[in-house]
């Protein structure tokens, strides 16, 4: 793994005033002169190409979900145009560029590898009177899901190392999506900040677990995450962390109920975070190391093809009055097929994962990524031109 | 009258033959913005130059989507990579009748009046057109003018030629400017149309 992600466009460290008119110049030069500070601010990642972005690069460290429910009369040609304006914003801004009519156009100057990635919920579909190629999940027994959190006609992944640069373009493209939608969710989510971790750290989360150790990694991510066409899908579960029960277990009952140490990620079965789990090895008593019940063992995919990219982002939002808090996961997975890949997991994860005591699913909302575009293109072309 | 709808790519494909037709290299930001001009190599398609009449090219074209019959506005930077002068003597559409505008302060207030004489764009210099700025108005769209559709319009400039462009249409809140006395419109312009 390098430590900065291949598809950051050697352009990004070049944005800014200096950039213009250096033409090739700049274009060659490498940026030795940056700080550190500054590559984290001006860096972009490419916005134009076969597939979105936004899902295969490594995540920034914030996010916004935003999702919308399509305006009764929105059709097929109306999304065409809400889709011609939103591609425009998001390819202007994701490389440090003002939108059109941008209102607060200083704040699009420091792009910090923001990423709009689009996906489109079934009523956008039956909005289009097309065939939706992703369909709501079956019902959980573990799921408490609120509406508030839930479903969407369409949704805007943005993510970027700055949250200013997250809110402005969160701001920005709303204002372009009202003629044609009304805001039916938003969910913010954080990782660790820039520099204070190297990217290939797996990240905790607010129970602090090691979250997305068995990701699939490097060429693992193509046959996992993309279909032909440039297309994926998108889960986007909200779960809530029960804090006050989880601070109860002790780090040995934790370890258990996840399957791995808290400190290293190492399956209980082994000694390093990216030690296969060995399901077989039994521990003095006799009992499987890695309990059946864990939730390694659970959601453990062999077949490389039928694993899922979890992208997921920390909420945390504000205590109640005794002192109760308010957060959890963001879970976002990228698979090329719900049904066949994500359902399965989540399947097994409901009827028999011990860390159910611990949390609650209260959101759920599933999404086609359509392919990318090409710069005289537009998201979600292929569908609704 | 009839407002011209083009799909994206069609747009994008119109504005750089336009562009490499008749305008300086390099000026067009297309969706990406300046940076891809500077650091993006040969990728813009809109760069190819052209010797014949380069003149005067539009950056970032919008306007602001608007109910038919209200008033509106179209947006973006002048640029004049020429050696000369450059003025734009006016403004056509076949969306609605035109008028080049401009911001004015009357009795201690700013309100918007024709612009006499047009709008010079030095040499080497760039004029922009912005909400509380100088505009091209939209005296009286035929059709309701709708988010995310494309307008064409054509600049013509004192030297008898002309610049056609298409511009899309944004939801914008802003440019709410009160038009002054006599010329119209008492209410002021509306906001964009809110219509899906």
């Amino acid at each position: 793994m390098t430590l900065k992600p291949p598809s950051v466009s050697r352009r990004g460290l070049l944005t800014g005033g200096a950039a213009a008119g250096l033409g090739q110049v700049a274009a060659a030069a490498p940026a030795t002169a940056a700080t550190a500070a500054d590559d984290t601010g001006t860096a972009t990642v490419a916005f134009h190409g076969p597939r979105q972005a936004g899902v295969a690069q490594d995540p920034p460290a914030h996010a916004a979900f935003a999702a919308f429910t399509l305006a009764p009369g929105a059709d097929r040609a109306a999304l065409g145009r809400m889709m011609r304006l939103l591609t425009d914003d998001a390819a202007r801004l994701t490389q440090g560029v003002p939108a059109l009519g941008d209102t607060d156009a200083t704040l699009a100057v420091l792009p910090a590898r923001l990423t709009v990635t689009f996906g489109f919920g079934p009523g956008l579909y039956r909005a289009a009177r097309l065939p939706s190629p992703v369909a709501d999940l079956p019902k959980f027994s573990i799921d408490r899901l609120q509406s508030r959190w839930s479903g969407g006609d369409l949704l805007l992944q943005i993510c970027a190392d700055d949250p200013l640069t997250v809110a402005h373009t969160q701001r920005m493209m709303i204002k372009d999506a009202r003629p044609f939608a009304a805001v039916r969710w938003v969910q913010q989510g954080f990782r660790r900040s820039p520099g204070v971790q190297s990217p290939e750290h797996t990240q905790r989360n607010v129970m602090g677990q090691l979250d997305g150790t068995a990701n699939p990694r490097g060429g693992e991510i193509d046959p996992a995450v993309w279909n032909p066409d440039g297309s994926s899908t998108l889960v986007v579960r909200r779960v809530r962390a029960e804090m006050e029960t989880w601070d109860k277990l002790s780090v040995t009952d934790k370890e258990l109920a996840v399957g791995r140490r808290m400190e290293s990620g190492a399956p209980l079965s082994g000694t390093l975070e990216h030690d296969r789990p060995d399901f077989a090895v039994l521990d003095e008593t006799g009992l499987p190391k890695i309990p059946d019940f864990s939730h390694v063992t659970r959601a453990r995919v062999e077949d490389p093809r039928l694993k899922i990219l979890r992208r997921p982002y920390n909420y945390d939002g504000v205590p109640d009055a005794s002192g109760v808090p308010d957060c959890g996961l963001i879970f976002a997975a990228y698979q090329r097929d719900i049904v066949e890949q994500f359902v399965p997991i989540q399947k097994r994860l409901a009827e028999k994962d011990l860390l159910n005591e611990w949390i609650t699913p209260i959101g759920s909302a599933v999404f086609a990524v359509p392919p990318g575009c090409a710069e005289d293109g537009w998201i979600g072309e292929q569908v609704l031109a | 009258m009839r407002l011209t709808f083009l799909s994206g790519s069609r747009r994008r494909t119109v504005a750089s033959v336009v562009l490499a037709g008749l305008l300086t290299a390099g000026s067009l930001a297309g969706c990406g913005g300046e940076e891809k001009t500077a650091a993006g190599g040969g990728t813009t398609p809109s760069q190819a130059p052209s010797a014949a009449a380069s003149v005067l090219t539009i950056k970032d074209p919008w306007v602001k989507a608007a109910p038919a019959g209200e008033m509106t506005a179209a947006f973006g930077t002048l640029v004049n990579a020429t050696a000369a002068d450059i003025t734009v003597t006016g403004v056509e559409s076949p969306a609605s009748p035109m008028e080049l505008h401009e911001m004015a302060m009357q009795d201690g207030k700013m309100v918007m009046q024709e612009k006499k004489g047009g709008f010079v764009i030095k040499a080497g210099g760039s004029h922009e057109l912005a909400p509380g700025g100088d505009h091209l108005m939209l005296m009286k769209p035929a059709a309701e003018i709708k988010a995310g559709d494309e307008v064409t319009f054509t600049l013509k400039l004192a030297d008898g030629t002309t610049v056609p462009f298409a511009a899309i249409a944004k939801p914008f809140a802003g440019a709410e400017e009160s038009y002054a006395p006599g010329h119209g419109s008492p209410s002021g312009m509306p906001m964009g149309s809110m219509a899906p």
